[in-house]
Order: C-alpha cells, then structure tokens, then sequence
C-alpha cells in the first residue's frame, strides 16, 4: 500500500514539475519587446539575410527569423501568408503578383560561376563559350581535348579526359539561370531542354545544393559545373573565361558582375522582373542574377519587413560585398523605395502613424 | 478491514483491465499509424497515378519542364543498388559472424562484436560523406579502371562496366549499402549461430569432420532461417536508405546497363526533389506516389522472404 502511494507521489510531483516548467518557459517566449518578421525562401540569398539580420538587431531593434527552404517554399508560403516576407531567386509573373496581391522587389544580385577540374590547367584560364557548354552538357562533347574547346584554347595543354558535367539534383534557382544562359546561347539547347529549376538532363550527375555540386568539382577530375560565385571562391574551384555579348572573354568578378547589373534597364523593368543574362558592355559577366523578396501590399507587417531592408540597403553594401553578393546600383534602390510608398509598406510611413 | 479488502479487490479488477486497454491501443495504434500512411500516401498521390497511369511505373522519363515524372529510373535504381548491398553485404556478414562465432578466442571476438555494433550505429550521412570524400575518388582511380580494364575484353560483361570511370554511380552505391547493413545481417547471423546446439557440432567433430564440412552440413543447414531474416532486414534498410546514397549515385534520371553510370533511387530522389516542389502540384503528387511504389517494393520483399523462409523451414 505504501508503495502504491509513493508511486502516486511521483506521478503528481511529475506532472507539478513539468507544469512549473512550463509556466517558467511559456511566458518568456512571450515576452518579447523587439518586432518579429518571418521569411522563409531561397537559400541562395540565405548567407545575405541572415548577416543582414544579425545586424540589424542591434542597429534598428527588429528581430528577422530566415529560413532557406527553396525558392518554391518561399513563394507557396508567402502566396498563403504564413509567413511575412519570400524570397525568391527568380521572378514572378505579373499576373500571380497581382492574385495573390503582392508587392515584388530585388535585394541584391549574384554572378553563377562555371568552374572546371582540368589537371594541369591552371585558375581562370579555360575560356569557353554559352554554345560549347550548351554542348557539353546535351553530351555532344565528351573529351576536354575536343577540337572545338582546343580551337578557343590554343595555348593550354588540354589532354583527352572525359567530361563529367555536373549539375544540381534539386530544384534550384540557380539551374533556372544556368539554364535560361543556355537557351539563349543555343538554339539546340533551346528547343530540347529549355530552362527550369529542374530539367531532364541528359547526361552527367547531379548534386544535392551549391555546397554539393562544388566538392563534386573539387572531387572529380574532368569535371564541369556551375556554382554561386561565392561557393567557387570559397571551395577555391578553378572557374572559366566566358565569352559575353560583346565578344570578349571576361573572368567572373565583382566588377564584371556590377557590370552586367549596371547595363541593365531597371528603370522600365516592370515589376523589377529584369534579365540579367547576356548583358550588353565590354565587362559583364554574362551569367547574372537577381534575388527577390515578395510582400504582401497595404499590410502592417510588411512595413516591418521593408524597414529591415531599407537598413540593409543603406547599411548592409559592405556586408554583402564581405560575403560576394553584389548590391544593387542606387537608382534601383531610390525606385524600390517609391514602389514601396506606392504599396502603402513603407516604413516610413509607419513612424509617422 | 473489509474496506481496505474492497479497494484491493476494485484494484484487482481495474489495474489488469487497464493495462490491457493499454496494450490494445498501443496495437491498434500501430496498425492505424500504417494503414493512414499508406492512405495518405496513395491520396496524395492519386494526380499522378490518374494523369500516368500504369506508365508511371513502366515509364523513364523525368522532364519536370514538361510536367513528365515516372518511376522507372528510380525503382530500377532502388532495386539494383539495394541487391548489389545484399550480394556484396551477404558474404561479408557470413564470414564475419562465422569467424566471431566459431574462429576467434572469445576474448577477441567480444571486442570485435561491440565494433561492428557499433558500425551499426554510424548515421548515414556521415557513411555518405565518408564515401563521397574517400569512397568515390578510390573507384575512380583504381577499381573503375581495374574493373574495365578486368572485363573490358568480355562481351556483354564488357556492357555492365562501361562509360566514364567518374567514381559515382549504381556500383559505389550498392558498396556503400553493403557496408551499412553487414552489422545488421552480422549480428542476425551471429545469434543464429549461437543457437546451433554443440552436441551437433561436437559429434560431426568427433567423427572425423573437418571445419569446412562442419560449417557446410551441420552449421549452415541450422542458420539457414537466420540468414534469410538477416537479409531481408538488411535489403529492407537499404531499399529505404537515402542520404549516404545520394552523395555517391549520382542522382541522374537515367537507366544504363553500365553499373559506372549515375542514376538514381526513390528514396533520394524524394528527397531532392521535394523541397522545390510546390504543395498541389502534379511534381508534389508524384513524389507522393513514388513513396507508395517505394512502400510496396519494401512490403513484396518482405513477403517474398517470408514466404522463402516457410519454404526452407518445410524443406527441413
């Protein structure tokens, strides 16, 4: 009997201590005084928005919760408003804009890298063209030393290994892009493939995120893929000359990146939904991106959400530079400003009421 | 007296009662838990199975751009890397657990025991790492080349080991499987083999017979039941396997009869994809099919092997 009661005991002291703890954790979770956004999306722009928002703390007392689930993630979630704010890496039609009542805008722009694993070549000298790498990846060239990749490499030593075109296995914005360069190089590639976040490919192997496509490179020799510039720095890849619009071999760097987004016409772009592949200029880097964020218009919390990036776009440059994003020219951060006083978010306006 | 009398007797009745209720909906649990998930899985599912039909499965095509998906590729990759685990993992855990069992001293054993226990217990992405990262660059190097250049001259063998030496493919995959499930099928062996009674064994010893008839009509006819319980297990985890094989297959929508080439599985395709796939949509819904294909995969193996096992154990 006596047994039986002491197990009684400890049921009851379980249930009062886990009780206790609750009302101990509960009401701290509560008590917060610092606003809250929430952002769920590329994960491209992930290393971006979350520097930004450890900053940000600090600076303007405004807590940013981002978490890189894929641009589709980004873009389902903000369409049923379960979070404040997507990102996306590419950008949304007009028309599902104006559904779902949503205000579209860029945040920073990043280059797509293609980097090679050629024993004996040594970094950024391996010039090559949208035409030819539309051809290696469709498998019409297997060998680095086909006659066509020699004839625009006369000076290097290229020996007969075998092609490995790596690709992203996942869904990605950056096969999006890869792929639009692609289409718009080749004709060919054009009709049999096109560009999506994910495609059929014929031929080579896929990784699982930029992380994974880079250390396939590093790993496999004859290799070829394409990476965010970052991840090529970071991994130390041997990327390629790439030959733009203008005919020139340009290697990819801030500067021909700023290029690329320099020579764009952001000023009629409807929407920001602007292409930054193939850009005109001696210096552009031809494979360039634009990373978005979509907000709901007319919304409380939105305001929240372009105060964060109205600090990080007078700010964050010098953060975005540290980790190889480039920032957005000021005449495209003066007209987000506008579109967001158009779309009654801005933050502006929210100190004043 | 009597009172403290009928509190014990109510208790009687009501603890047992209880305790039974309990164990019935712990039961009935499970059985619910399984039936929704395979509910679920088909319902979610139903897009794809009405907009592909039987093509879903015959079907190889992966084209998200023209909202083609099928399972072909991935369960020829499923059932192929998963049975070169079992053929590679089979003779492995045969030896191992024959040599802890009946070679080795006992001292020895008992660590090496608790080692591939403790191989067992390794996650598999940090087995996936380690193959992608050591594994991978190996066979390219070495056992790719040797592998082609060993049968290279043999027709239709030649076929089974051609294309690029890139070190991913089927091939790395199923070895990475075999070095999962060997502590599985190890340690279903290793009791099977303690269960051989020694007075059999002792006598077939004391009539003259050597180690290798031993093993063969004494020891091998009694652990049959074991063996065929350690590879079903074994095959039942690496059908399901998913990260550690999608570092090392390549994850490439095509079916080749080279064992070099990358391709992929069900598992790992569902797990690439499914991140980039927007709720509703057609891509969503087959992944959500391609999960019921794996579940009835896994389920016919199971029933295949148990139905083997009855058949062994009749035969006996």
């Amino acid at each position: 009997m006596s047994l039986f009661h002491t197990k009684h005991l400890r049921m009851v002291s379980v249930i009062g201590l886990s009780f206790a703890f609750f009302a101990v954790v509960l009401p701290s979770a509560h008590a917060q005084d610092t606003a809250t956004v929430t952002g769920v999306g590329s994960s491209f722009a992930a290393p971006l928005y979350q520097n930004w928002a450890a900053s940000a703390l600090k600076d303007i007392n405004l807590k940013v919760n981002y978490q890189p689930l894929g641009s589709s993630a980004g873009q389902n979630q903000i369409i049923a408003k379960t979070v404040n704010f997507g990102a996306l890496d590419m950008s949304t039609s007009v028309e599902q804009l104006s559904q779902a009542n949503l205000v579209q805008f860029p945040t920073a722009i990043g280059g797509i890298a293609v980097v090679v694993n050629i024993p004996g070549i040594k970094e950024n000298k391996l010039r090559l063209t949208g035409d030819l790498i539309a051809d290696i990846y469709a498998g019409k060239i297997t060998k680095w030393n086909d006659p066509r990749i020699v004839a625009m490499n006369k000076d290097l030593a290229l020996s007969a290994i075998d092609i490995a075109p790596i690709y992203r296995a996942d869904g990605s914005g950056t096969t999006q892009v890869f792929t639009s360069y692609l289409s718009k190089e080749s004709e060919g590639w054009k009709k049999s493939f096109g560009s999506n976040t994910s495609i059929a490919w014929p031929t080579g192997m896929g990784g699982r995120g930029n992380g994974s496509v880079a250390s396939m490179v590093k790993n496999m020799e004859g290799g070829i893929g394409y990476v965010e510039y970052a991840y090529a720095l970071q991994n130390h890849l041997n990327t390629a000359q790439l030959k733009n619009l203008a005919g020139e071999f340009v290697s990819i760097n801030e500067d021909t990146i700023q290029a690329a987004a320099k020579a764009a016409d952001w000023i009629h772009a409807r929407n920001y939904s602007i292409d930054l592949i193939d850009m005109k200029g001696d210096d552009s880097w031809p494979i360039v991106s634009t990373t978005y964020v979509l907000i709901p218009a007319f919304n409380k919390d939105s305001k929240e959400v372009t105060k964060f990036f109205q600090w990080g776009f007078s700010h964050g440059d010098e953060i975005a530079s540290k980790l190889h994003y480039v920032p957005l020219p000021i005449v495209v951060k003066e007209k987000i400003a506008k579109t967001w006083e158009y779309a009654g978010v801005s933050s502006t306006d929210a100190k004043t009421k | 007296m009597s009172l403290k009398q009928s509190a014990y007797q109510s208790e009687k009745k009501i603890i047992p009662y209880l305790f039974s209720s309990l164990m019935w909906c712990g039961g009935a649990l499970i059985l619910l838990i399984f039936l929704g998930l395979i509910f679920e899985l088909c319902w979610q599912g139903r897009q794809a199975f009405s907009a592909f039909g039987f093509h879903f499965i015959t079907s190889t095509t992966w084209n998200p751009g023209n909202q083609e998906f099928s399972a072909g590729t991935a369960l020829i990759g499923t059932l192929v890397s998963s049975f070169i685990g079992v053929i590679l993992a089979l003779p492995l855990s045969f030896g191992c657990a024959y040599c802890l069992n009946e070679l080795l001293p006992q001292r020895i054993a008992r660590y090496i025991t608790a080692a591939t226990q403790l191989l067992a217990a390794i996650p598999s992405i940090i087995l996936g790492m380690w193959g992608f990262f050591i594994l991978v660059p190996l066979m390219a190097h070495y056992v790719q080349p040797f592998l082609k250049h060993l049968f290279g001259p043999v027709p239709y063998l030649d076929l089974l080991f051609s294309g690029g030496t890139f070190g991913v493919g089927i091939l790395t995959a199923g070895l990475i499987l075999a070095i999962m499930i060997t502590p599985f099928i190890t340690a279903i062996m290793q009791e099977a083999f303690a269960n051989t009674p020694t007075m059999l064994k002792e006598s077939a010893y004391s009539l003259g017979a050597t180690k290798w008839e031993v093993m063969h009509q004494v020891i091998l006819p009694w652990v049959q039941k074991g063996v065929v319980g350690g590879v079903v297990l074994g095959w039942g985890r690496a059908l399901g396997e998913t990260m550690a094989v999608t570092f090392v297959i390549g994850n490439a929508h095509h079916v080749s009869w080279s064992l070099f080439m990358p391709t992929n599985t069900i598992a790992s395709l569902i797990a690439l994809e499914f991140s980039e796939s927007a709720a509703g949509s057609l891509k969503m819904s087959s992944l959500m099919a391609l999960g019921a294909v794996l579940m009835v995969i896994s389920f016919f193996v199971l029933f295949c092997s148990q139905l083997l096992l009855k058949q062994v154990l009749k035969s006996r």
